[in-house]
């Protein structure tokens, strides 16, 4: 098997030398009744041609690559620059553990440092840590974190959230045995704040939202009292807009895919977990700190380590140990081959073309924008007739648009919500627009 | 150590990034919505930014590097091949929302992947959600406290397990809302099947093992155990870490495990990345099928298709389907090796072990001498006075390897966790074992040489105490005119 | 270091040094060293009820965390805000300024039953 070096002979001499005659008699201490019950799985081995064979046949069953995309939902297309590719097969990096030998691991500790700091900037807060797997169990281990620090056993959670979000929430607050308590959405497609629950943890919001409406901040972490004010952020939209650091959030996650990832069918992500400094001790996840070497020299350790699983155990603030690390350093390196001014310039390119799709398309009879309220990267259109059966004559036409179901579930119905990003060009959105107009 | 921030800069980027239109404005942004203060993030130039992440990539020691033995890891080598084909547009670039007929080769192989790895697991199903082990674990305890809750079975609210078990296994456990109570191990390093009967009672959910243990031995009592807690009408969740121990020979749905979790960044070959992306996938017994996380992939005559309608589930883990990108390299790693291919990796695994062990226990304290699996726990306690493991460990990146596991399982004081991977050769076993043993000398002779450890690496030892009192997370800005 | 002869002690590695109602406590010598540098002491809140037995906080160093059990039962009434900004104190002095609580005992009978510091030494060697 050419991933194993050893040879017959290598096996002789070792298998004498622990004065035994056979690799069987290695596997005596497993009971026989279970040996006996094992059943193989089938399976030839291949040769590495006919493994790529394979693959490149289930490959050419996927029919998504011949689409214009426009579809968004936390996960878009956005474009990758081929250094963040690069830099990231470089085998060191990704065939490394994680850092508990931190002198031999300066390369991800520092990586992971730059990315902790550049995380908190686009959110404006004090620290961040050094990833969770996705968006949303970054969401969720945040309302735990915040019922923690709360106690009050109830977090409110606004309506115009992604469904995923929801989903894995719902699901972990039902097992921590917290009470989810909805806030409705107001006319103008944000998060009605009129009538806010009292007694609870926390208020959870999702900027921009679910309609791709950006949830005005201003005030909201004044009226909430103790509760927490935790928010889900979209991070490019965080280089044009003022972030919710800034209008006083507690806890801010996202995620980061958008931020050099492929789409991958939805995983491998990127969970972003951010928060104000006096919140160290119970947050979750790694977190990486400046220290200095026995010669004086700055270098980078795991700091807070008895918040986790490895030391505190059942009192651990998460059991989460291996994270998204490689993505996390793919981040960083897209976001410093961007810098400032390109994050900002992007954000600015992904705010013109939904803006420009957004017009076009509201010049149509019966075709409107669903809510007056600022967007970003995703615009939610009414349309006359059955949305859903426009979104496959779109399909039909070569455009992904996502299903109108999810919208309508959340009160607004015969509509679908369009994602653009830079990636998608005048000619494209041009194409798509003529394309709605056919499908009328 | 520079970071990117102190990185000077000459040149600036142009973000390869097409002109705007107009001149940068954000029509229709309110003011109050607009970002105020700069992103402190520079901009560089290409070369500048990829000689700071090469230089940085230098200062990494991964399994490519070297000899990377720690235990319960499983740093077993990365085919390449994986990396290329997860990487193939086709798959990297689908959206996770494309309707199904678009996805059909993503869906397919997914598809097999539960198949293989359900059988592998000799259990009746299996989900690919969970995108680590730990998350894994917490998978399997929802689906324990579901199956519960839907028995009207109130009482059980307690998991067991035995005080060699690793960190997340209690810390999983007391998220899902149990509480955790600890099973002495018997004086031979194995579950004591009097404390266990003991302390079954209807109050005890699941026991949740490692198979084999931290310790690297192997449970031999393994169908007493499981009888034993379902007969006390619980479940036995088995930690999947160790599977390159018994792969392709065993299973665990054989062994009586009702929750199974994968560690695909172990077993399967997917690299770590230094923390991550993983992917943990849970394999469960028939009465649990119907509560897996939403939603599965079913096969129609029309093709495969997501289905969500499945009422009785706990709901959902992850944003979508698990690391799916993870998923397909392992999937590339099982069709390589095959059924024989997987009984090379556990026979050689553990013959490497073996005979490491067998080499270094003349040197050093092995608690438990007997036959292991795919590890095997040395003590440091012995070697020299005033030195410890930590010192060990530190002096053997002068000579050019990871160390191995330290200070754990706790059962061991000054605990050495070795795995050594059957993709390692004798040779290099035989020159790792050289330099443990020299290291063992110098400890006696001259054991500064150990206390200023490691001399060779890019840095010094680091003062993690510092760091812990006083800690920086983030760059510390100078900011301009403050 | 020696152990104080007027100080009671525990077989969790606690010291206790009882005035009347209060009872004073901190970790002895032994504990400190056995965690290494202390980077970190969660403390209760003053006002806090225990009984003896019950976790009252907690003392951290890099690579380990040590649960600290009340000795006796009682009300914290003061603690050592010191350890917030200078854990190291417990390390340098553990039976003096590294003191953590003192609490108001709820039934001084209890103190009875706490170790005196020739018998604490001898658990140490067994």
């Amino acid at each position: 098997m050419r991933y194993i070096p050893n040879t017959d002979a290598d096996r002789e001499a070792m298998l004498q030398a622990i004065g035994r005659s056979s690799l069987e008699e290695l596997f005596s201490d497993i009971p026989q009744a279970v040996r006996a019950s094992f059943r193989p799985l089938d399976l030839p081995a291949r040769s590495e041609l006919e493994v790529v064979e394979a693959a490149q046949g289930l490959a050419r069953a996927n029919r998504y690559g011949d689409y214009v995309s426009f579809l968004g939902g936390g996960v878009y297309d956005h474009y990758v620059p081929s250094v963040v590719g690069q830099v990231a097969s470089r085998s060191e990096f990704y065939t490394a553990y994680t850092p508990y030998q931190p002198e031999v691991s300066q390369g991800t500790l520092t990586a992971m440092f730059e990315f902790q700091t550049m995380i908190a900037e686009l959110f404006g807060m004090e620290i961040a840590n050094a990833s969770m797997y996705d968006g949303a169990t970054a969401l969720a281990e945040a309302v735990l974190m915040a019922d923690r620090v709360g106690r009050k056993g109830k977090v409110a959670v606004s309506r115009a959230l992604f469904p995923h979000l929801r989903r894995v929430v719902s699901t972990y607050a039902w097992a921590v045995g917290i009470e989810l308590v909805e806030v409705p959405c107001g006319a103008d497609g944000r998060t009605d704040l009129s009538a806010l629950s009292q007694g609870v943890s926390a208020l959870v919001l999702q900027t921009p939202n679910a309609f791709g409406v950006i949830e005005d901040l201003s005030g909201v972490k004044e009226r909430l009292g103790e509760a927490l004010l935790v928010v889900s952020a979209n991070p490019i939209a965080c280089a044009l807009l003022e972030p919710p650091g800034a209008f006083g959030a507690d806890i801010v996650v996202g995620e980061g895919q958008p931020l050099g990832l492929s789409p991958s069918f939805g995983g491998p992500l990127l969970g972003l977990f951010a928060s104000r400094e006096a919140y160290l001790r119970q947050m979750p996840g790694r977190l990486v700190s400046r220290t200095l070497d026995a010669a004086g020299q700055t270098g980078y350790v795991l700091a807070a380590q008895t918040r986790e699983q490895h030391i505190r155990r059942e009192k651990a603030t998460s059991n989460i140990c291996t994270n998204a690390a490689l993505c996390a350093l793919s981040a960083t390196v897209y976001m410093a081959s961007l810098g400032a001014e390109g994050l900002r310039h992007l954000a600015l390119l992904n705010w013109e073309r939904a803006h420009d799709l957004a017009a076009k398309i509201a010049t149509f009879p019966g075709y409107s924008l669903a809510f007056k309220a600022p967007f970003f990267n995703e615009v939610t259109v009414r349309m006359p007739g059955d949305a859903e059966r426009t979104r496959l004559r779109l399909k039909e036409a070569g455009f992904l648009v996502g299903s109108s179901k999810p919208l309508a579930a959340l009160g607004v119905p015969n509509a679908l919500r369009f994602a653009v990003t830079e990636k998608r060009t005048p000619e494209e959105i041009d194409r798509l627009v003529l394309a709605l107009g056919g499908a009328r | 150590m520079r970071t990117i921030f102190e990185v000077e800069r000459s040149g600036s980027s142009d973000a390869g990034l097409v002109p705007l239109p107009r001149s940068a404005g954000a029509d229709g942004l309110p003011p109050s919505l607009a970002r105020k203060r700069a992103l402190r993030i520079p901009s560089l130039s290409e070369p500048e930014l990829v000689r700071h992440y090469t230089w940085l990539s230098t200062l990494n020691f991964g399994v490519d590097s070297g000899f990377y033995p720690l235990g319960s890891c499983t740093m077993k080598y990365n085919p390449k091949v994986n990396e290329d084909l997860a990487r193939l547009p086709a798959f990297a670039g689908a959206h996770p929302e494309a309707d199904a007929d678009l996805v059909q080769g993503t869906l397919a192989f997914l598809f097999e992947m539960t198949r293989l790895l359900r059988e592998m697991a000799g259990m009746a199903e299996v989900t690919l959600q969970p995108a680590a082990g730990a998350h894994g674990e917490l998978t399997g305890m929802f689906l324990v406290k579901r199956y519960f809750e839907e028995q009207g079975e109130t009482k059980r609210t307690r998991i067991l397990l035995p005080d060699s078990a690793h960190g997340t296994n209690p810390s999983s456990a007391a998220i899902a809302g149990f509480s955790v109570s600890q099973l002495p191990s018997g004086r031979d390093g194995m579950v004591d099947l009097a404390a266990l009967r003991g302390a079954l009672d209807e109050t005890v959910a699941a026991i949740m093992l490692t198979v084999p243990n931290t310790l690297g031995l192997f449970e031999e009592r393994i169908l007493e155990v499981t009888q034993a807690v379902h007969k006390a009408g619980a479940l036995s969740y088995f930690d999947g870490a160790n599977l390159n121990a018994y792969v392709g020979r065993a299973r665990p749905g054989d062994m009586g495990a009702d929750v199974f979790h994968f560690n695909l960044h172990k077993t399967l070959s997917t690299p770590h990345g230094g923390g991550g992306p993983g992917a943990g996938p849970v394999a469960v017994s028939e009465p649990l099928v119907e509560f897996l996380p939403a939603p599965r992939i079913v096969k129609e005559s029309s093709g495969l298709r997501l289905d969500w309608n499945l009422p009785r589930s706990i709901g959902s883990v992850h944003s979508f389907y698990g690391n799916v990108g993870v998923a397909l390299k392992a999937y590339a790693y099982l069709l390589a090796l095959g059924d024989a291919g997987l009984r090379e990796v556990s026979g050689n695994a553990v013959l490497n072990a073996n005979y490491l062990q067998e080499r270094l226990k003349r040197t050093f304290r092995l608690p438990y001498d007997r036959l292991c699996k795919h590890e095997f726990v040395l003590s440091g306690e012995g070697i020299a006075e005033g030195v410890t493991t930590l010192d060990i460990a530190k002096r053997l990146i002068d000579y050019g390897v990871h160390p191995p596991t330290v200070y754990f399982p706790l059962i061991v004081h000054e605990a050495l966790m070795i795995e050594p991977t059957e993709s390692e050769s004798k040779g290099t076993l035989d020159r790792f074992a050289g330099a443990m043993e020299t290291i063992a000398a110098e400890a006696k002779r001259s054991p500064e040489l150990l206390h200023d450890a490691p001399q060779k690496a890019p840095v010094r030892r680091l003062d993690q105490t510092r760091a812990a009192r006083q800690p920086v997370l983030t760059h510390p800005f100078k900011e301009r005119g403050a | 270091m020696g152990y104080p002869t007027q100080f009671r002690y525990t077989k969790d590695h606690e010291w206790v040094s009882l005035e009347g109602e209060r009872a004073k406590v901190g970790i002895t010598d032994h504990a400190q060293k056995e965690l290494g540098d202390i980077v970190f002491v969660e403390l209760p809140r003053v006002g806090t009820r225990l009984k003896k037995g019950e976790t009252l906080g907690s003392v951290e160093s890099v690579k380990a965390v040590s649960d600290i059990y009340a000795p006796v039962s009682g009300e914290v009434v003061e603690v050592n805000r010191g350890l917030e900004s200078a854990p190291e104190t417990a390390n340098r002095d553990p039976h003096g300024a590294g003191w953590l609580v003192v609490l108001k005992m709820a039934d001084p009978s209890e103190a009875k039953g706490l170790l005196d510091a020739a018998a604490y030494e001898r658990s140490l060697q067994g």
